[in-house]
C-alpha cells in the first residue's frame, strides 16, 4: 500500500466520520423534539388511557411522522369501539406564518389526520375539519420548542 | 351612520397655480418643509358656541393642531412652534406679513377662520408660499360641528396636494382587528377609526374570532373572517346598518377575502379536503367562480386596479411565493424568485408595484417589487411583521407587528406600524388596544 492509498483511505475515513456526525446532529433529540418534530408529553391530552389527543408536525409540513400515524391509528381503534361519537380534527400553524397561509395549512394538517383516520376504517361523515391557523397556540414562547408543541393537530370530542 | 356626512365644499376663489414651492416626495425626505400651521381664527361669539356644542375652548386651535399633527406624522413637514409665530391668527389670515414668517424660517403658512353659520361649521382656510410672497390657495367648507376632525384632514389634503402634486390619504379610516387577553386564547374585534387613530369604535363584541377585514371601495362595507359558530367563513358586513351575512354557501373554509376594485366581487380562499383555491363570488347574482385549481394551497389574493389580474400567495413550487395571473385565472406566473418565502401580496393603488411580507432566515421583512417581480426592495425588518396594507396614494403602507415573547412566554404584544414606500418615516400608529390586519380605507372625500 503506497502513501497516497493510505491517505486516500484516511480522507475517505474522515468524510465519512464527517457525514455521521452530520447526521447525527440532524437526528439528535432533545428530548422533546426530533428534527424540529415535537414528541413530548407537556401539552398532549388523553382521549381515553393510552389514546393521546394531537399529532405533530415539521416546520411547513403537513406529512405524518411515525410516531403521529402511530398515535392515530390508536385513535382510530377507540374510535371503532365508540361508534357513536364523532370528533373534530383542530389543525394548528406555528407564529412563523402569515395568518392567511397558516389556516391553509392548518386545515391541510387536520386533513392529513383525518385522512389516516380514515384509512383505519373511520366515516368521513364522523369527523369534521376546523383550523385555526396561528390562533391558537397551547404554547406562548416564541422559541423552536414553543412552535414545534404549536403546530399540532388536535383530535377533540364533538359530542 | 359614520358615512353618512353631508360634506358641502364652497370654493371661495379659484385655485390659483403659482408652481412655486414643491415638496419632493420620491425620495426620503431628509429635510421636511418648514411650515407655519396658524391656529385657525375664531370670533368670541362663535367660540363660545362651539364651546358648548362640542366642550372645546378654542374649536379653530383644535382643527389647526389636526393638520399639524397630520403634516408632520407624514415626514414630508416640518411644523414650526407656534410659540415663535408673531401674527395674530386673525390678522395673519387677511394679509400675512410675509417678513415675519420668513424670520421663523417657515417656507409656507396656511391661515384660515373658523365661524358657526345657521348651526353649522364654517371653516376657511388660505396656503400661503412665503418666500415668494403669494397666496397658493383657499377653499371654505361648511358641515355639522362634529365633522371638525374631518375638516382638518380635508385641509390636510389639500396642502398636501398642493405642495407634493399628489393626492393625500389624511380623510381616511383604517380598519383593524382589536386584540386582547392571553397569546394562547386572544379576544378579537372588528375596530374601525381615523387614519390618526382618533374616533375609535368597535364593530363586533369579541363573541368570535373574527380575522383580516377589508374595505370595499366606497368603504361602507367590509368582508372579513369570522369564526361564528366555529365555522370560519367569509362574512360581509354593513358598516352603516350593522347587518352581517356569510359571502356565499360553502361546506368547508372561505378566508383570505377583498372586494374586486369595482366592490362587485369578493374574492377569497376555499378550503377543502386540504386544499385551498381562490374563488370569485359575484355579491349581486351570487354566482360563484373558481379561479385556480391546483392541488397546492393558493391563498391571499388581491386585484390589480383595474381589474385585469390577480396576484396572489401559493405554494405549488414547493413553498410560499407569489404569483400573478389574468383575472380568470389563466396565464399564471411566479414573480418571486429571492432568497426565502414570500406572502400577503397587495397591489398598490397606482398599479405599478406588489407589496408583501417575507421570511428569510428567521426574520419577517415588509417590501415592494414591480409587478413583473424585478426592483425587490425590502423595506423593515423584524421578528414577526406581515399583512400590508397601501394608503390611497400608494406612498405609505401599514401593516402589524407582533413582539417576541420571553424564556416564560410573556411580553407578547401586536400593534400597527406605517413606513414611506421610501423606507424612511417609520411610525408606531397608536390604537387603544393591541391591534392587527389593518386596512386603510381610499379617501373619504374626493
Amino acid at each position: 500500500m503506497n502513501l497516497s492509498k493510505i491517505l486516500k483511505n484516511i480522507f475517505l475515513i474522515m468524510v465519512a466520520s464527517i457525514v455521521l456526525t452530520a447526521c447525527a446532529t440532524q437526528k439528535k433529540s432533545t428530548g422533546k423534539m426530533q428534527g424540529d418534530v415535537y414528541t413530548g408529553k407537556d401539552t398532549v391530552k388523553y382521549l381515553a388511557s393510552g389514546v393521546a389527543d394531537r399529532v405533530f408536525f415539521a416546520t411547513n409540513e403537513t406529512v405524518l411522522t411515525t410516531a403521529s400515524r402511530d398515535t392515530l391509528r390508536k385513535q382510530a381503534t377507540w374510535l371503532r369501539k365508540n361508534s357513536k361519537i364523532n370528533v373534530v380534527l383542530e389543525g394548528h400553524a406555528d407564529e412563523r406564518g402569515t395568518r392567511e397561509y397558516n389556516l391553509a395549512l392548518g386545515e391541510r394538517r387536520a386533513n392529513s389526520a383525518k385522512d389516516y383516520l380514515m384509512t383505519y376504517g373511520i366515516s368521513s361523515s364522523r369527523i369534521s375539519v376546523l383550523s385555526y391557523g396561528k390562533e391558537r397556540p397551547v404554547d406562548s414562547g416564541s422559541n423552536p420548542l414553543a412552535w414545534s408543541k404549536n403546530r399540532r393537530s388536535v383530535t377533540v370530542k364533538a359530542n | 351612520m359614520l358615512f353618512r356626512y353631508l360634506l358641502l365644499l364652497f370654493f371661495l376663489l379659484p385655485v390659483k397655480s403659482f408652481g412655486l414651492i414643491e415638496v419632493d416626495i420620491t425620495r426620503g425626505n431628509l429635510s421636511p418643509l418648514p411650515i407655519a400651521i396658524s391656529p385657525l381664527s375664531i370670533d368670541e361669539q362663535s367660540k363660545e358656541s362651539f364651546k358648548k356644542i362640542l366642550k372645546k375652548e378654542n374649536i379653530g386651535s383644535e382643527i389647526s393642531l389636526v393638520v399639524e399633527n397630520n403634516l408632520k406624522q407624514s415626514g414630508l413637514f416640518n411644523p414650526l412652534d407656534k410659540n415663535a409665530f408673531l401674527q395674530k391668527p386673525d390678522i395673519a389670515n387677511l394679509k400675512p406679513r410675509f417678513e415675519d414668517w420668513n424670520l421663523i424660517k417657515a417656507q409656507a403658512l396656511v391661515t384660515g377662520k373658523v365661524t358657526l353659520v345657521d348651526e353649522k361649521l364654517r371653516v376657511e382656510f388660505r396656503l400661503w408660499d412665503v418666500l415668494a410672497g403669494k397666496e397658493m390657495m383657499a377653499l371654505a367648507f361648511t358641515t355639522v360641528p362634529t365633522n371638525w376632525r374631518r375638516v382638518g384632514h380635508i385641509i390636510t389634503d389639500k396642502v398636501y396636494k398642493r405642495l407634493t402634486g399628489e393626492k393625500g390619504y389624511f380623510d381616511t379610516r383604517i380598519i383593524y382587528v382589536s386584540e386582547e387577553g392571553p397569546k394562547t386564547n386572544r379576544i378579537k374585534k372588528l375596530a374601525i377609526m381615523d387614519q390618526d387613530g382618533f374616533n375609535n369604535k368597535f364593530l363586533t363584541l369579541g363573541n368570535e374570532l373574527v380575522l383580516t377585514p377589508r374595505f370595499n371601495p366606497t368603504n361602507q362595507m367590509v368582508t372579513y373572517l369570522s369564526y361564528f359558530r366555529n365555522l370560519p367563513r367569509v362574512y360581509l358586513l354593513d358598516i352603516e346598518t350593522g347587518l352581517q351575512e356569510v359571502v356565499g354557501d360553502f361546506p368547508g373554509m372561505t378566508f383570505a377575502p377583498r372586494f374586486s376594485p369595482d366592490g362587485k366581487k369578493i374574492i377569497m380562499s376555499f378550503a377543502e379536503g386540504g386544499n385551498s383555491d381562490i374563488y370569485t363570488m359575484d355579491l349581486e347574482n351570487r354566482i360563484v367562480e373558481r379561479i385556480t385549481n391546483h392541488p397546492s394551497i393558493d391563498t391571499s389574493p388581491s386585484y390589480s386596479p383595474d381589474g385585469k389580474y390577480i396576484c396572489f400567495n401559493s405554494d405549488r413550487s414547493g413553498y410560499q411565493q407569489i404569483y400573478i395571473m389574468n383575472s380568470n385565472g389563466k396565464n399564471v406566473k411566479r414573480i418571486s424568485f429571492g432568497n426565502g418565502l414570500y406572502g400577503t401580496p397587495v397591489w398598490s393603488p397606482r398599479g405599478d408595484l406588489i407589496a408583501f411580507t417575507k421570511l428569510h432566515k428567521g426574520k419577517f421583512y415588509i417590501g415592494v417589487m414591480r409587478t413583473d417581480g424585478s426592483g425587490e426592495r425590502l423595506l423593515t425588518e423584524n421578528f414577526y411583521q406581515e399583512a400590508p396594507s397601501w394608503s390611497p396614494n400608494g406612498r405609505v403602507l401599514i401593516f402589524y407587528r407582533e413582539t417576541k415573547t420571553n424564556s416564560k412566554g410573556e411580553g407578547f404584544s401586536a400593534k400597527l406600524w406605517s413606513i414611506d414606500l421610501t423606507g424612511y418615516n417609520e411610525k408606531l400608529v397608536e390604537t387603544e388596544t393591541d391591534a392587527s390586519d389593518p386596512s386603510w380605507s381610499s379617501l373619504l372625500t374626493n
